[in-house]
């Protein structure tokens, strides 16, 4: 019974109910318009039938006389299937004809009997029996009052016959769709229903489930394959989410214990003043690289969830990468390193200006701080406009990274093993990623092309799109 | 020092406020510390400060707003805002509501320090002179020529920029993240030492060659151009 309501409850029950009721009041209302006309065309007929022979009278009448035309209209009276005929004097009584009674006075007024009467054969069994004509009176100049009819039997029959045939053909076409709606209503109710299972399964926690397809590809697959569509990027977000709190406990709660473990040691000494102060002195330094993983936690959030979109204007790209060049050169210097620079002039992207000074700044961070025990101490930046977008690249000579291993880099607290040792939050290309990613751009990494034979080092590059998309 | 400067800190952590007044009190800065929005809005009103410190979260009325309705009074002392949320945006809607500069928090004592000193300073001087001098040494505005001792110490763009900054500070610590800012424009972390690489080059070249050094480094804070001859203006 619930189900039923349920049924009831279904856009196609309600969709078929309305086409239902829409097409019946269609149907009927052809069916009255054609049984009117029809019935008024067979109406005119009678009626020239009839004009016909009150002329034929008149004309006998004139010819013969009252006896010649007795005469004919006996004859007449007789014939099979024949009109009907009366004869009656000036006071109205039936002195001849066909038809056994009429209304009293019904021949008092001359010309067409003003609607369809009633009226009773000789050959009715009954006094119920009746039956239903059109006439009409001629009054003659003798007084005598003369009413030729003919019978609307076979109109009459003919409406009740089309009435009953709508009848018939509404009730099959509400059989009909109740039946169509059923079978349609109850597939789409099932299909719903194990699509809301799938749901309920995924909603108490098992991401995997997928929504059921039937493989037809209709709108339903349609549906559930965009659903399944966003579950997988949910479940990825969701994974990522799960890995970035484990990175984060890991990644954070490591320097804080460490920050305890000194704070400790501190107090357990009995310390010299000079003890304290080294002691206090590392502890500031813990915390503030835990201050700056946090700030850079805190970026890449912002930046993901486009807090920093609405700070875009045109910025000139050559010129932040001549001032990261700039800013960065004596340090590569003093590394032994050679920071050169190719950078195409006036180049202008829509930007954060802060944002990509801080990508880049980055970038050849990390350039500086691995390119070191390559044969070549070059790092170069490049900015050149192309078809597929301007790249800005930074090109090292140090180890590299493997070409596996490339995608996870990018990942928030992802280092690789041999960079371990090395200072960093872990973050640093991850906020790369994610200001690409709000530039509409991409971050490329590949192996440093080079005239030497082996093609060791990184180029990582941020695409930006071109000005024109 | 002629007049002592004295600050207002509107910051709700009361706390990190006593933290703040004892810590200013010993470097010679006199504090008053309101709690809420409304109420530094009206000491900041009612009375003369040489910089104000907003914090931006703050029960009754928020610090941008204050800044807001200070600016509209017609009250322009200097305001460095204190903001724990990210920097990215913070900083742009923080200055647009007519702060002076923004530091994001956490932060080290001698950072704010630096900052403060220096927007108090900037209430009094006139950023006019055309000359900056500190000892013999001379930065023409103008012509973008360093002297010293009448020689002429040849710079890089960047280079005098840095210097120009330095000198227009004489006397007062300039941290790295003020130089980054105010030479660069940028405002990021360079996570590495980039600024005390430029520093370094910087001295060594207008003190190569004399005998009198002049850019000290001013241990955990960042640094500094006197001349040690004379106290500090």
């Amino acid at each position: 019974m619930n189900r039923l309501r349920v049924l009831f409850r279904t856009t196609a029950f309600r969709l078929s109910a309305l086409y239902l009721l829409l097409f019946s009041l269609c149907a009927a209302f052809l069916v009255f318009y054609v049984t009117a006309m029809s019935e008024g065309l067979l109406q005119q007929q009678t009626r020239d039938a009839v004009t016909a022979e009150v002329a034929q009278i008149e004309n006998i009448y004139a010819r013969a006389g009252v006896n010649g035309l007795l005469r004919a209209l006996e004859r007449r009276a007789r014939q099979p299937g024949a009109n009907l005929y009366v004869i009656a004097g000036p006071t109205g009584e039936i002195l001849a004809g066909n038809v056994a009674s009429l209304q009293p006075g019904f021949l008092d007024r001359e010309g067409w009997t003003d609607e369809p009467f009633r009226y009773q054969r000789y050959t009715d069994e009954s006094r119920k029996d009746s039956h239903v004509a059109l006439a009409h009176v001629l009054v003659l100049d003798n007084g005598l009052r003369i009413l030729v009819g003919r019978d609307l039997q076979e109109p009459e029959k003919f409406r009740v016959l089309v009435r009953q045939a709508l009848m018939v053909a509404l009730g099959i076409m509400g059989l009909g769709a109740l039946i169509i709606w059923f079978a349609i209503g109850r597939n789409a109710l099932k299909r719903i229903d194990r699509m809301s299972d799938a749901s309920t399964r995924i909603m108490a926690g098992d991401l995997s489930q997928r929504l059921p397809m039937s493989g037809s590809g209709d709108e339903f697959d349609r549906l559930s394959e965009s659903l399944n569509a966003m579950l997988g990027r949910i479940e990825k977000l969701n994974e990522g989410l799960r890995q970035v709190s484990d990175n984060i406990a890991h990644d954070l709660k490591t320097p804080l214990t460490r920050l305890r473990n000194k704070a400790e040691a501190a107090l357990a000494h009995k310390a010299t003043n000079t003890g304290y102060r080294t002691s206090l002195e590392e502890i500031i330094g813990e915390s503030d690289q835990l201050i700056r993983t946090f700030n850079a936690l805190l970026m890449i959030s912002r930046v993901e969830a486009g807090a920093a979109a609405a700070e875009m204007n045109l910025v000139d790209l050559s010129q932040i990468a001549g001032d990261c060049v700039e800013l960065y050169e004596p340090v590569a210097e003093e590394q032994a390193l050679r920071l050169e620079a190719a950078i195409d002039p006036g180049i202008c992207v829509s930007g954060n200006r802060e944002l990509i000074g801080q990508a880049l700044g980055n970038l050849i961070d990390n350039a500086i701080k691995y390119a070191e025990g390559g044969d070549d101490p070059s790092i170069k930046v490049s900015l050149v406009p192309g078809d597929d977008g301007i790249m800005l690249s930074v090109a090292d000579h140090g180890p590299g990274i493997p070409a596996d291993k490339r995608a996870g880099v990018v990942e928030r607290f992802v280092r690789l093993d041999e960079s371990r040792t090395k200072p960093g939050t872990g973050l640093g290309l991850a906020l790369v990623e994610a200001v690409m990613e709000m530039h509409r751009g991409s971050l490329e990494l590949a192996d440093t092309v080079s005239e030497a034979q082996n093609n060791r080092g990184l180029t990582i590059s941020m695409v930006f799109p071109p000005p024109s998309a | 020092m002629v007049t002592r400067m004295k600050i207002l800190i509107i910051e709700d952590d009361i706390e990190a406020a006593a933290y703040l007044a004892k810590a200013f009190r010993e470097t010679g800065i006199v504090s008053d510390h309101a709690s809420d929005g409304e109420s530094g809005l009206f000491m900041a009103s009612e009375n003369n400060y040489d910089v104000l410190v907003i914090d931006r979260m703050l029960p009754r009325r928020d610090g941008l707003s204050v800044i807001t309705e200070l600016r509209h009074k017609g009250i322009h002392t200097p305001v460095l805002i204190l903001s724990a949320l990210g920097q990215v945006d913070d900083r742009v809607t923080g200055l647009r509501a007519g702060g002076d500069d923004y530091l994001p928090k956490p932060y080290a004592f001698n950072e704010l320090l630096a900052r403060v000193e220096v927007l108090g300073r900037r209430k009094g001087t006139p950023e006019q002179d055309m000359v900056y001098r500190v000892g013999d040494l001379e930065l023409d505005r103008l012509s973008h020529t360093v002297r010293r001792q009448g020689r002429e110490v040849p710079l890089q763009p960047r280079e005098f920029r840095l210097l120009e900054y330095l000198m227009k500070n004489a006397g007062q610590v300039v941290t790295r993240t003020m130089l980054l800012e105010n030479v660069w424009d940028y405002h990021f972390d360079p996570q590495t030492n980039v600024i005390d690489v430029h520093v370094s080059r910087l001295r060594s070249k207008i003190e190569k060659d004399f005998d009198q050094p002049l850019l000290r480094t001013v241990r955990g804070a960042g640094y500094m151009i006197k001349d040690e001859d004379r106290p500090s203006p």
